[in-house]
C-alpha cells in the first residue's frame, strides 16, 4: 500500500537504457569500421586506436581523481571519444599525436567545462582540429609505403577531386582508398550505422538530412553532375562524420525542427568548406561549427507548452 | 614600502592590467605569438602610459571635467604618434611585427583607464610612478604569454632554440586560439594559487587607499573600458 500512494517526482517511466548502454552501443557500431582499417591498414592502426582509447580513459581518470570528482570512466563516454579521435587519424601517424589528442579531447573540451554533458563541442572533433591545425604535415600524410594495396597510395579521392581527376567510385564504396584509418570504408560504416538504427541509438534525422544537403549542394554548385556528387558523398569523412559525430547526444539539438536546421546548417558549411575551402575536406570543421550554434537552435526552436500557445 | 614603489608594485602585481584588471585584452591576445613581439608591445604601451599619465596629471587642473575625454584622448593619441614615429625609424622589424596594434594603443583601455582612474585625480610624479607600474606589468604579461606561445608552438624563446630539436612545434599555439588558451590557463593558474585575479573575490577584500579597489562595475573608467 505504501508502494502504491508513494508519490514522487518525474520521470515516471523508467527504461533500461543509460549513459554506459548507449556508449558501448556507439562503441559496438564503431567496430566494422575500425576492424576493416586495420585489416587494410595494418596492425600498427590497432595500436593507435588502442593507445588513443587509452589515453582519453587515463586522462579522464586522472583529472577526476586529481580534482576529487566521482570517477567516469565506466560510463563508456572516454571511450567512444577515444575512438572516433583514432579512426580520425591517418595510418601512419606517429603515436604521441593522437594520444595528446587525447589528452586535449578530455581535459580541455570535456572536463574544463564540467565533464559528460557540458561539453560545447564533440571532444574528439575538438581534438581532431587541434591537431590538424597544430601538425598539418602529419595529418595530411595519407600515402604510405606499408599499405597492403598498391591502389591506396597517393591522395586521398576528395584531393583527387580537388584537382580535377576521376575517382574511382567502386573503390570508394569498399574503402580501397587513402584516407583517415576509420572514413574509408562506406560498407563498413553503414554496418555500424544500421546496428544504430536499430538499436535506436540515433535517430536517422541528422545524418540523412546532412547528407541530403551536402548531395544537394554539391549537385547544385559543383556543375549538376551526378556521379561527382554520390562521390562527393562517399569520399571522406561525411559518412562517418553524420552517423557517428554529428548525432553527438551533448553537442546536437534535441527537438525535431531543431535537428532539421542542425542537419542543414552542416550540410551547407560542410558543401561550402569542401568546394571553396581551403582544403578538400571540411566534415569535421562544419561538425564543430554547427555544435557551436546548437544552443542558439535549441533556444530558437523550443517547442511551447501546453496551454501557452498563441499570443 | 614609500607611495612610489607601492605604486609599482601595484602595477606589476597586486593590480596586474591583464592578469587582474582583464584590461587591454585585444592588444594581449593578437601581439603575443612570440616573446619579442609581446615585450615590444609591453614597453611601446608603457611608453605611451608615462608620458600620457604625466602630461594629463600636469593638465588635470585645466581640463575641465566635461571635456575630459576627448583632451585625455588628444594627449593619448599625440604619445602613440611618437611612439609609432619612433618605431618605424628604430626598430622597422618589431614595426612591422605589430602592425596596426600600434596605432591601436590609442584605444587601449589601460591607458584611459589610468587617466580617468589615476592622473586626472594625482600629482605628476607619482603619476608617473603609476604608469611605470602598470606599464612593466603589462609587458611582464605579455612576455608571459608571448614566451608560452612560443615554447609551445615555436619550441623556442626570444628566438632562441630551447626545445630539443626532436620537439615538434605545437603551431595552433602561435595561431589565434593558443592566445586564448594560454591566457585562460595561466589565470586558472592564478586562481589556484590565490594570487588576486579579476574573478578571485578573496583578493578584492584587501582594499587600499588610491588605484581600482577590484570593483570594475563601478569603476570610474568602467564606461571607458567597455569602448575596446
Amino acid at each position: 500500500m505504501n508502494n502504491l500512494l508513494h508519490v514522487s517526482s518525474s520521470p515516471h517511466v523508467r527504461d533500461k537504457v543509460t549513459t554506459k548502454n548507449l556508449m558501448f552501443d556507439v562503441a559496438i557500431a564503431m567496430i566494422p569500421a575500425s576492424l576493416y582499417g586495420i585489416w587494410q591498414f595494418g596492425i600498427y592502426t590497432a595500436l593507435v586506436i588502442v593507445a588513443t582509447v587509452a589515453a582519453c580513459v587515463l586522462s579522464e581518470y586522472v583529472w577526476e581523481k586529481g580534482m576529487h570528482k566521482p570517477i567516469t570512466i565506466t560510463d563508456g563516454s572516454a571511450v567512444v571519444t577515444g575512438m572516433i579521435l583514432a579512426l580520425n587519424m591517418p595510418p601512419e601517424i606517429p603515436l604521441w599525436i593522437p594520444v595528446l589528442g587525447g589528452v586535449f579531447a578530455i581535459i580541455v573540451v570535456k572536463q574544463l567545462f564540467g565533464g559528460l554533458g557540458q561539453n560545447f563541442m564533440n571532444p574528439a572533433l575538438a581534438a581532431r582540429c587541434f591537431l590538424l591545425i597544430s601538425f598539418a604535415g602529419f595529418m595530411n600524410n595519407f600515402s604510405s609505403a606499408k599499405l597492403g594495396f598498391d591502389s591506396v597510395s597517393g591522395a586521398t579521392p576528395l584531393a583527387a577531386m580537388r584537382a580535377g581527376n576521376e575517382v574511382d567510385l567502386a573503390a570508394m564504396i569498399v574503402g580501397k582508398i587513402p584516407g583517415t584509418i576509420g572514413e574509408v570504408s562506406v560498407i563498413a560504416l553503414l554496418i555500424g550505422a544500421v546496428y544504430m538504427l536499430v538499436r535506436k541509438v540515433i535517430s536517422p534525422r541528422i545524418p540523412l538530412i546532412y547528407i541530403g544537403t551536402v548531395a544537394v549542394f554539391v549537385f547544385l554548385f559543383g556543375g549538376f553532375d551526378l556521379t561527382y556528387t554520390i562521390s562527393q558523398i562517399c569520399a571522406g569523412g561525411l559518412i562517418f562524420g553524420a552517423f557517428f559525430m554529428a548525432t553527438d547526444y551533448v553537442t546536437s539539438p534535441i527537438t525535431k525542427k531543431g535537428q532539421i536546421i542542425y542537419g542543414i546548417l552542416l550540410g551547407v558549411l560542410t558543401g561550402i568548406f569542401r568546394l571553396w575551402g581551403g582544403s578538400p575536406e571540411g566534415v569535421s570543421y562544419a561538425i564543430i561549427l554547427g555544435n557551436l550554434f546548437m544552443p542558439m537552435i535549441e533556444k530558437m526552436t523550443l517547442p511551447k507548452a501546453f496551454g501557452k500557445e498563441g499570443k | 614600502m614609500n607611495k612610489y614603489a607601492e605604486r609599482i608594485y601595484n602595477g606589476i602585481w597586486k593590480e596586474n592590467p591583464i592578469f587582474v584588471q582583464m584590461l587591454g585584452l585585444c592588444p594581449t591576445l593578437a601581439v603575443t605569438t612570440s616573446a619579442i613581439n609581446g615585450l615590444g608591445m609591453g614597453l611601446s604601451t608603457t611608453a605611451v602610459l608615462v608620458a600620457a599619465n604625466i602630461i594629463i596629471a600636469a593638465l588635470r587642473k585645466i581640463i575641465p571635467d566635461r571635456l575630459r575625454l576627448p583632451a585625455e584622448i588628444v594627449v593619448v593619441a599625440s604619445m602613440v604618434t611618437i611612439v609609432d614615429m619612433l618605431m618605424e625609424g628604430f626598430v622597422p622589424s618589431l614595426y612591422s611585427a605589430l602592425g596596426i596594434y600600434i596605432p591601436l594603443i590609442v584605444v587601449n583601455c589601460i591607458i584611459l583607464g589610468r587617466a580617468e582612474a589615476y592622473a586626472m585625480k594625482n600629482k605628476p610624479l607619482i603619476s608617473a610612478f603609476d604608469g611605470i607600474g602598470m606599464g612593466l606589468g603589462f609587458t611582464i604579461a605579455l612576455a608571459l604569454i608571448g614566451g608560452f606561445r612560443e615554447i609551445l608552438g615555436a619550441g623556442t624563446v626570444f628566438g632562441i632554440q630551447i626545445m630539443p630539436a626532436s620537439y615538434q612545434p605545437i603551431s595552433i599555439f602561435i595561431l589565434a586560439p593558443g592566445a586564448f588558451f594560454v591566457l585562460s590557463m595561466l589565470t586558472a593558474l592564478q586562481n589556484k594559487l590565490k594570487a588576486p585575479c579579476a574573478t578571485n573575490g578573496s583578493a578584492k577584500k584587501k582594499k587600499k587607499s588610491g588605484g581600482c579597489n577590484g570593483d570594475c562595475l563601478s569603476c570610474s573608467g568602467h564606461s571607458q573600458n567597455t569602448a575596446e
